[in-house]
């Protein structure tokens, strides 16, 4: 049933009717960077790391859906020149220190900026004031590495059905709120199992009392780049796209 | 929650409902009643409309008008555009808050005052203006800083502040067929109504609008539709898409029910047209308003009047009653058996971005007003998912006059390209800033003639996001296929440093950036600090060349046409008044932007030094 097909920086690639670009792409094992895509959720595109130009014109490719015979080119040098742009944004934009991070070797971000080659920040820094959140028994919020990619969001409100998180402020002043009068974590129901504690790509979410059990050098995307996992990122059963699951 | 607050909350939500998609103008309303939205109201208001309490806070969070902190009973908004800049805004606001002892952004210590700036609202033929308690004052003077300074010192009432401050001034300068109508309400309609022979049948195009109810005689609707298509008229706030085929497809869109909206959020720094329009013409608005929703077949529609445009709410309201009396809006208009529609005005809250038609709907809905990705587009998937035509105040208005006087009446007015007349906001360095409403085609040369400017420099046409004409341009002619706009004039003299305008509309989009997306969130804050350090002298070509690079990235990635747009100003500055930039720039090869010696400035504010030795430029001339 999957006849119809569009390329991919001139290969070939197969996609069912009602795929995105990027659902397609993964699937058939060509990995597009990423941070604000996760297969369980409706893509909404706001990193716009997985920018690609589509027949000569940038399209978002997490919500483009795929239409035959589609030129799509991906990692030319110009994209990806534009890609560790708004990776040194994210970067300026919070504050990350991935030597002192428990995240490190999990974390997307720092993943993808070993894969695309980020050498330096770049631009200045920003430095915002961002106190963490450590009320809560079991969890530490550190709203520094937040990257607004509204995934917490996403399972809070689609699975958990806790609306635990959301965003407030505009621009640069866009934050995370948790949902109680008193602004902490504690006092909301949140709880270590929900799907929210498990989606953060980089390290705002953290259980507590559970520091560096994997060492540093042998962790998930220190063993292999995250573009060699992309077989994880794929849609778990491309059929039932577009049910909010 | 103390008393009152919780009788203000009650009676507001209960007043709207408990509807989740009012929560726009239950915030207000709380914050009008109060002052501001503490925390508890918050809470109570989620109860209330049974949402989340953290999906309140976020949509209260957005916008800058509602605020979750007290920023005092009295609270002056300094409008911060480039014309109000250049009538002397920025000293007439430090010399207010020096009377005041404040500083810019910060509350008074006893809680009873703030001054800080905004973005422009939209007075900038009769600046420098303020908005008090989100009330309107244009055309400050250092008397009228002095005055108020007193007001407010002495706590009177803005109720009882003298009235004549809050005139605001047409200033009609030229009328054309738009601004000289003098159309009785209910005559466009009937038109519409008398085009429909009674013994045609219409083939309805769907099924499910109002239309099913009407009985198989009505022609008008069609009748009227080809009217539209046949002037060729497009659309008024910028984009330009041709207004027929917008109807049409909202028509022909599958859905339950049907919305019309009007874009009233007239955000884009140095226009001012609709302003005038619902001043002076809000009947003719709200007839084109009535006429879309005969030809689409919708039962409701919403006016999204701007935040600063809140003195507009009363005197709209009052129109809009007076149509009711008038048989002109409710049930069975015009005695058409099925026609029901009704017009609500809806306040936005000071946020630039809900003017992209997409986003006005999120805050339609009492959300964020973030745009959304398209497609869908808003004809199919619009207000809660509906069929939607979204169209700007100037768009109904010469809708109802097509619909009086026919498409090929209208059609011949303009060229071939551009039908109509278009109004234009004239601000800036010129005799007789104002209203101007000239038929397409009009040379930007006869403008600046009209208006009075003799020695123009430079206009910025249709705001920050369009284009900046040079003096060897002014031959270029206001139309689709020269140049497009929505409306804004802006003209600065040869006196004028195109610099500070380029900085000036930098810091807006900044400001304005919904941060949805990565590009414009981070990427509009660094495009004003690289223009704040090219203008403290720190600048280099690097930083030109980084300006470049943001562009393409802006251009490339951006989620919506704020970002698209972002760099626009820079562009043309850069490229027609490049000694602007130039005779800022260091010749070095990079200069960083962390400056060491201002570094030390918080220090130097602790122990009270400012001597040559606390600095460092100067203490390295020292010790030489």
């Amino acid at each position: 049933m999957t006849s119809q097909t569009f390329t991919i920086d001139g290969r070939e690639v197969p996609f069912e009717a009602g795929q995105t670009v990027m659902q397609a792409a993964l699937t058939a094992g060509v990995f597009i960077p990423h941070l604000c895509y996760h297969p369980e959720f409706k893509p909404h595109g706001s990193c716009k790391l997985c920018t690609v130009m589509v027949n000569g014109r940038p399209a978002t490719s997490c919500t483009l859906p795929a239409a035959a015979g589609m030129e799509v080119a991906s990692n030319t040098p110009e994209i990806l020149d534009k890609r560790r742009m708004l990776l040194q944004m994210l970067l300026v934009e919070g504050n990350h220190f991935c030597p002192s991070c428990e995240k490190s070797g999990q974390c997307k971000l720092q993943a993808l900026g070993y894969e695309l080659g980020v050498m330096t920040p770049h631009f200045t820094h920003f430095y915002p004031d961002r106190p963490v959140d450590a009320s809560h028994h079991d969890v530490l919020l550190d709203f520094n590495r937040c990257i607004l990619c509204e995934l917490c969001i996403r399972a809070s409100a689609e699975v958990d059905r806790k609306n635990v998180f959301a965003l407030s402020g505009r621009g640069l002043k866009k934050h995370l709120i948790v949902n109680a009068e008193s602004g902490r974590l504690a006092d909301t129901d949140f709880a270590l199992t929900d799907k929210a504690a498990q989606v953060c790509p980089v390290g705002v979410i953290l259980p507590k009392r559970r520091g560096f059990a994997v060492p540093i050098g042998k962790r998930r995307f220190d063993e292999k780049p995250i573009s060699a996992h992309v077989a994880e990122f794929a849609p778990v059963a491309p059929a039932k796209q577009g049910e909010g699951r | 929650m103390p008393e009152p607050l919780a009788t203000i909350v009650a009676a507001v939500t209960d007043k709207h409902n408990r509807d989740g998609t009012r929560l726009m103008q239950i915030l207000r309303e709380v914050q009008e009643g109060y002052g501001w939205l503490p925390p508890a109201a918050i809470t109570a208001i989620a109860r209330a409309i049974d949402w989340p309490r953290a999906r309140v806070e976020s949509t209260a969070g957005f916008y800058s008008f509602f605020h979750t902190r007290p920023l005092g009973r009295y609270r002056v908004l300094w409008s911060d555009n480039i014309t109000d800049r250049m009538l002397g805004n920025m000293d007439l606001m430090n010399a207010m808050c020096q009377k005041l002892w404040l500083e810019p952004g910060r509350v008074s210590e006893d809680g009873l005052v703030s001054v800080d700036t905004t973005s422009c609202t939209g007075m900038c033929d009769q600046g420098p203006a303020v908005l008090v308690n989100y009330r309107a004052i244009p055309a400050m003077t250092a008397e009228k800083v002095e005055r108020m300074t007193e007001l407010i010192r002495k706590q009177v009432p803005i109720a009882d502040w003298p009235p004549e401050w809050f005139l605001i001034q047409d200033n009609l300068r030229r009328a054309d067929v738009l601004l000289n109508n003098d159309m009785a309400p209910g005559v466009a309609l009937a038109a519409c109504f008398a085009r429909g022979p009674a013994d045609s049948v219409e083939a309805a195009s769907n099924e499910r609008s109002w239309r099913e109810g009407v009985q198989a005689h009505t022609q008008g609707p069609s009748a009227t539709l080809d009217e539209i298509k046949k002037s060729n008229l497009r659309g008024r706030g910028g984009a330009g898409f041709t207004t027929g085929v917008k109807w049409e497809a909202c028509r022909h869109a599958p859905g339950t029910t049907r919305y019309v909206v009007c874009n009233a959020d007239e955000g884009e720094p140095g226009t001012f047209k609709d302003r005038v329009l619902l001043t002076r013409q809000a009947d003719l608005v709200f007839e084109g308003m009535t006429i879309a929703a005969y030809v689409v077949g919708a039962g409701k529609g919403f006016l999204y009047l701007r935040g600063e445009y809140r003195y507009l709410l009363e005197p709209l309201n009052a129109v809009l009653d007076r149509r009711r009396q008038q048989g002109l809006l409710g049930c069975g208009i015009g005695g058409q058996a099925g026609f029901d529609f009704d017009i609500e005005v809806h306040l936005g809250a000071g946020a630039y971005v809900c003017g992209e038609e997409s986003a006005l709907i999120e805050s339609l809905e009492g959300k964020r007003g973030v745009p959304r990705n398209r497609p869908p587009y808003p004809v199919t998937h619009g207000f809660l998912n509906q069929p939607t035509i979204v169209n700007n105040v100037e768009t109904f208005a010469a809708a109802a006059l097509i619909a009086l006087k026919g498409g090929d009446w209208y059609r011949a007015i303009g060229t071939a390209k551009s039908a109509g007349t278009k109004l234009l906001s004239v601000s800036g360095d010129c005799e007789r800033p104002g209203i101007y409403e000239y038929p397409f085609g009009v040379a930007v040369a006869q403008v600046l003639a009209d208006c009075g400017a003799a020695n123009a420099q430079a206009v910025q046409i249709s705001g920050p996001s369009g284009i900046c004409l040079a003096d060897n341009e002014f031959e270029r002619r206001i139309a689709f296929e020269d140049i497009p706009t929505a409306g804004a004039f802006m003209v600065f003299d040869h006196g004028r440093d195109m610099f500070e305008v380029a900085r000036n509309f930098t810091h807006f989009f900044a400001h304005e950036s919904c941060g949805f997306c990565t590009p414009c969130r981070v990427g509009t804050s660094l495009l004003k600090n690289l223009m704040d350090k090219i203008a403290q002298g720190h600048g280099t070509q690097y930083d030109l060349n980084e300006i470049y690079k943001l562009n393409q990235l802006l251009q490339m990635a951006a989620h919506c046409g704020l970002g698209h747009t972002a760099c626009h100003p820079l562009f043309d500055t850069l490229e027609k008044f490049r000694p602007a930039y130039q005779r800022r720039l260091k010749t070095l090869e990079f200069e960083p932007a962390f400056d060491l010696d201002a570094a030390l400035s918080q220090a130097r504010q602790m122990t009270g030094r400012d001597d040559a030795a606390a600095h460092l430029g100067a203490a390295e001339e020292i010790a030489k």
